[in-house]
């Protein structure tokens, strides 16, 4: 069925199955590969993009269910290649070692400052609650998620 | 992976839906948030061949006020009822409770309606509507219905829904600054309640002590008599039957459902 969305500010009109995930539509149809596909099972976070602003898990989506909204991946953070304050973060406090859950990490985190600017360290622990780092690299990820809100609004994600 | 194919068909208004599903019968499922459903679908353990949407009808979603119950929309997300500066002064219980589903992820996906019609006996939203004596307005081809909470819930992932019918909205009792508590047991972020407990106003619910969400009677009996919160918890478990997983074995539930009752009724959180 043909659906119309917007992924990364670009509006797209595809023909998909109606059991197409929403990951696997970014991945393989939009040729965005920063959602990885984790777990599968709504647990990881791997696959975490924003949807109208909202972290949501991309492998528990259907992509009929986005028709009409608006898609971030952690691609659409940087469209002119300049990091995002969230990526420049996660890069200055190094906040990955293998690299895999860091898309999801950063899209999460990204929401996370959307709703909350300015977040206690356990706040930011709660908040990414929903994505796993199997290098146990957390502390780092929530350095850099708070370095990145002390810088304010710059820490918002783009419209 | 992948569901097994179906005809996907978003409902426009909530009389749609309920002409779809009587179009199609038993084939049919309701999708609002999905994250229930659609982890069940990628497993194969539910392969309806209609998904009807109706997880963005606005008549599903908001919450207001109706005399002294608080109306939630069945489509309203977790992370909406968190939030709710109305639900969070009138029935701070169920604000606490919602916030504690899955991780940010799931409560901006996940919805209210779609968490009491899935019927996980583990799960937070069953166990506090049932604490709070709050109930469900389901729709059908002949009007609504009124369910209370206790009533709703009928079996394992089983509810008296029948399969012509939705829920339109979840009532309960608004409660400004009555004592509560909430404990839910995990070993782990994101996971459910290996026993849960939520008290409030000398009712006492219970997660995963039983095939249904539970109240504990006789340490409500108890309460009621004029027992210490510690005299009423003692009786937590009584005419419980929990079940046996890799989590935790029966005896250690029922002592798990004494522990929390306890702490529940001392207000903890």
């Amino acid at each position: 069925m043909q659906v119309k969305l917007t992924v990364n500010g670009q509006r797209r009109s595809d023909d998909v199955e109606a059991r197409l995930l929403l990951v696997h539509y970014l991945r393989e149809m939009c040729g965005l590969r920063a959602a990885n596909v984790g777990c599968d099972t709504t647990s990881c976070g791997a696959c975490t993009v924003l949807l109208d602003g909202s972290s949501v898990k991309s492998c528990t989506v259907l992509t009929v269910q986005a028709a009409g909204h608006e898609v971030t991946t952690a691609e659409g953070l940087a469209p002119d290649g300049k990091l995002h304050p969230v990526q420049a973060a996660f890069r200055a406090e190094h906040g990955l070692q293998c690299g895999f859950c860091t898309p999801g990490m950063v899209m999460a985190a990204a929401g996370l400052l959307a709703e909350n600017p300015h977040p206690t360290e356990a706040e930011v622990r709660e908040g990414l609650e929903g994505n796993f780092c199997r290098c146990t690299g957390y502390h780092n990820i929530v350095r850099a998620v708070l370095a990145a809100a002390g810088d304010g609004d710059r820490a918002q994600v783009p419209a | 992976m992948i569901p097994a194919p179906f005809d996907y068909v978003a409902a426009g208004s909530p009389a749609h839906a309920l002409e779809l599903l009587e179009r199609y019968g038993d084939d049919a499922k309701l999708l609002a948030g999905g994250h229930s459903l659609l982890p069940m679908m990628k497993l194969r353990l539910a392969a309806p061949s209609v998904l009807v949407d109706i997880g963005q009808l606005s008549e599903l979603r908001g919450i207001r006020l109706d005399g002294d119950e608080i109306v939630i929309g069945a489509a309203t997300p977790h992370a909406t009822l968190a939030g709710s500066e109305l639900v969070r002064a009138d029935a701070p219980l169920l604000a606490h409770s919602a916030g504690l589903v899955g991780d940010p992820q799931i409560r901006h996906r996940g919805t209210i309606g779609g968490s009491l019609a899935h019927a996980d006996p583990a799960a937070d939203l069953p166990m506090a509507l049932v604490a709070l004596g709050g109930s469900v307005d389901v729709l059908g081809s002949d009007g609504t219905r009124v369910v209370a909470a206790e009533d709703f819930f009928t079996g394992f992932f089983e509810t008296s829904l029948t399969p012509g019918e939705l829920i339109s909205a979840v009532r309960v009792p608004r409660a400004p600054g009555a004592a509560w508590g909430y404990q839910k047991f995990v070993r782990r972020a994101n996971d459910w309640a290996i026993v849960g407990a939520a008290a409030i106003g000398g009712r006492i619910g219970l997660a995963n002590m039983g095939p249904t969400p539970l109240r504990a009677r006789a340490a409500e009996h108890a309460l009621a008599s004029g027992a210490s919160p510690a005299q009423a918890a003692a009786l937590a478990a009584e005419g419980t039957e929990p079940g046996e997983d890799i989590h935790a074995a029966r005896d250690y539930r029922m002592h798990l459902a004494r522990v929390l009752v306890r702490r529940a009724l001392e207000g903890r959180t």
